[in-house]
């Protein structure tokens, strides 16, 4: 359904388009800069901007006009302003580069700027150093589609996001490239929004950014070496499909941290190579099934704040911890996970085994109550006391178990790379 | 010094109970490799070989093998040789053995199947730890000249560095965890071999785990080259010392 709203949309905006005027600019042309050609423009033109080089400081764009760059001119906003300002309704964006917008904390200097423009479409353009990407707010069912947003973010405190939404509705983004900023993609009260295909890397604080933001989606994704991996909080009604999560490593760096998330569904997601791969914070009936975690540092850190949450058909390999909390307090389900640590037998052969697994170990409550005890990993003692544990649970929470694990680990197909 | 070191090395290639130890490193470490579909979870099942099984063989082996070629010691301490010569033409002779053993064991099917950073270190730390507790082994046999006593000696050596050291270390922790202990921790691995080889591998292993918070610690202090260094001379130290102290008091012993 949404797949042809946009598809229509499309279709609307070429014949309407084919009926208007064509603005051609460049160096050598008639009209030779933007602010004459933005002004020039009536209601569904097309300013076509040649290669070369465009000093534009704050361009607003006030009217539903295209903006189609051949073979990517460069905008330079110099250091003085925003970049592009669109205010008008139905504005699309196509081919251009965008740069060197002003960096600062007096205003969200960004490449390019919606405000209160609905149906606007961002596609194909590459903006580069610029403190915010782009930036959209109050503005609905805007397309931002197979972008490159590259900054050179030096740190948290004077960085801005890629893409930042702020009071919106119906915003899809997708296929884009996020690197260098602060954070890759930041929904504040945006609803209903789509996220889909995009790879955020190497961004200083998180991937992807959520603080109450209800109802949005977010499918495909590829959120790698972020400083700290992907947080979403104050939402609920998330949905999270086959989205990769991969080395986010250092001291508190997430796959994905979740904070009062409640009715969300996270399913076919691949954490590998992360510190915390998954963390939990005061999120209730959150629904996580047939995810895999590999190779993480802790797979699932589950605080007890956390309620009704179920744990279904995930796999559980190599990682040095499988799940932690910290209390004795634990009222989530696991069922039918494969957990690797699992020692477990099936006489009967129906692939699950008939004893429960408890995938918190002894070590794993030390290491939680006491950090520096991670000294001893894999020493011969903490070998020993996890042994006793098992048979004999006393500082473990009874209750966090596996009553029906798997023998063999399920075969889930790589997520989106 | 380089003849007796030749004698010894001869006599120990001969001996069959060295043959059967490499030989029994080299079955466990190939069915390690050959069972485990990830060849990094053989190398953690290897790292437990080689921080308890190596440090157990190796000094019981050379305690008895000190004992066993005492009237071989008595006839050269009867030539015109220096004391500190003999002793360490010994140690390196039976020390050069170990190495290979573990070489021929560990480090060979390492090479085959995990050729990369990671063992590497692993194989780096056997050999230091083999280094190690053969001149802990010496020193409990230049100790006492009762061989049920000095086997006694070097096996309590053992427990206390492979076990009990971790539990009062633990102890310790348990009772000041109200305190910053981030950084005595690192005063503490580097008081123990078995924990300083330990640390050193895991910061390559566990790589995930080590960079959570309190891991950053070790990550930073053991991670770069000054920890690469560190930890190799702190290893150093721990081969140099009971070997020094062992060639002082035999020096001075009434044989």
């Amino acid at each position: 359904m949404r797949i042809f709203k946009f598809f229509f949309f499309f279709l609307f905006s070429g014949i309407y388009c084919a009926n208007a005027r064509t603005i051609q600019v460049c160096k050598s042309c008639e009209i030779s800069n933007l602010e004459t050609a933005v002004e020039l423009a009536q209601d569904g033109d097309v300013i076509r901007i040649q290669k070369g080089t465009y000093n534009i400081n704050n361009l607003e764009i006030n009217k539903k006009i295209r903006l189609i760059g051949e073979d990517f001119p460069i905008l330079d906003a110099g250091f003085k302003d925003d970049g592009l300002l669109v205010t008008a309704d139905g504005v699309e964006i196509y081919s251009i580069e965008v740069r060197n917008t002003k960096r600062g904390n007096l205003k969200d200097f960004s490449g390019i700027r919606i405000d209160g423009a609905d149906n606007v479409i961002v596609w194909g353009v590459r903006i580069y150093n610029a403190f915010f990407g782009v930036y959209l707010s109050n503005s609905n069912n805007a397309l931002i589609y197979g972008n490159v947003l590259v900054g050179i973010a030096p740190d948290q405190t004077s960085s801005g996001d890629g893409i930042r939404l702020w009071k919106c509705r119906n915003v899809k983004i997708i296929k884009n490239y996020v690197s260098g900023h602060r954070d890759g993609i930041y929904f504040e009260f945006a609803y209903n929004g789509e996220i889909k295909n995009n790879k955020s890397i190497k961004n200083l604080r998180y991937g992807l950014h959520f603080m109450f933001s209800d109802t949005n989606w977010f499918a495909d994704n590829l959120f790698t070496h972020n400083g700290t991996g992907v947080a979403v909080m104050y939402s609920s009604h998330i949905t999270m499909l086959r989205n990769g999560f991969y080395q986010n490593w250092g001291s508190a760096s997430y796959g994905m941290l979740l904070k009062d998330i409640k009715d969300s569904r996270i399913q076919q997601n691949m954490f590998k190579m992360n510190t915390i791969a998954l963390y939990f914070e005061g999120s209730s009936r959150v629904k996580v099934d047939s995810n895999s975690f590999m190779e993480n540092g802790w797979a699932l850190k589950l605080l007890s704040s956390c309620s009704q949450d179920s744990f279904l058909t995930n796999n559980f390999i190599a990682n040095t911890f499988d799940v932690s909390t910290n209390g004795t307090l634990f009222l989530n389900y696991f069922h039918e996970n494969y957990w690797e640590k699992y020692t477990g037998y099936d006489i009967n052969k129906d692939k699950i085994g008939d004893v429960p697994h408890r995938p918190v170990s002894m070590y794993s409550m030390m290491v939680e109550n006491m950090p520096f005890v991670i000294f001893f990993m894999r020493s011969f003692i903490v070998d020993l006391m996890n042994k006793a544990e098992q048979n004999i649970p006393s500082i473990t929470p009874e209750n966090v178990l596996d009553s029906a694990p798997r023998m063999h680990a399920f075969k889930y197909n790589a997520s989106s790379s | 010094m380089l003849k007796i070191t030749k004698y010894v090395l001869i006599d120990i290639l001969r001996n069959r109970i060295l043959l059967m130890y490499a030989i029994f490193l080299l079955i466990i470490s190939l069915s390690l490799f050959s069972l485990e579909e990830d060849p990094a979870k053989a190398v953690i099942s290897l790292l437990s070989v080689v921080l308890i099984i190596l440090p157990l063989v190796g000094m019981i082996f050379s305690t008895t093998y000190f004992y066993n070629a005492y009237e071989f010691l008595e006839l050269l301490l009867a030539q015109p040789l220096k004391r500190n010569t003999i002793l360490l033409a010994q140690y390196i002779g039976l020390s050069t053995c170990l190495v290979l053993a573990f070489l021929f064991g560990v480090g060979i099917p390492v090479l085959i199947y995990y050729p990369n950073e990671i063992g590497a270190v692993l194989v780096f730390a056997g050999v230091m730890l083999s280094l190690c507790f053969a001149a802990f082994a010496f020193l409990a046999s230049v100790s006492t000249r009762d061989k049920a006593r000095g086997i006694g000696l070097s096996l309590l050596f053992w427990f206390y560095l492979a076990i009990m050291y971790d539990a009062i270390v633990m102890g310790i922790m348990y009772a000041f965890s109200d305190y910053p202990l981030e950084k005595i921790v690192v005063l503490f691995a580097a008081l123990n071999p078995i924990d300083l080889a330990r640390i050193t591998v895991l910061l390559k292993l566990d790589i995930s785990a080590m960079m959570g918070y309190t891991g950053a610690i070790y990550q930073d202090f053991f991670g770069n080259w000054k920890g690469i260094v560190f930890s190799s001379l702190v290893m150093a130290i721990w081969v140099v010392l009971p070997l020094w102290l062992s060639v002082r008091i035999f020096n001075k012993k009434n044989i």
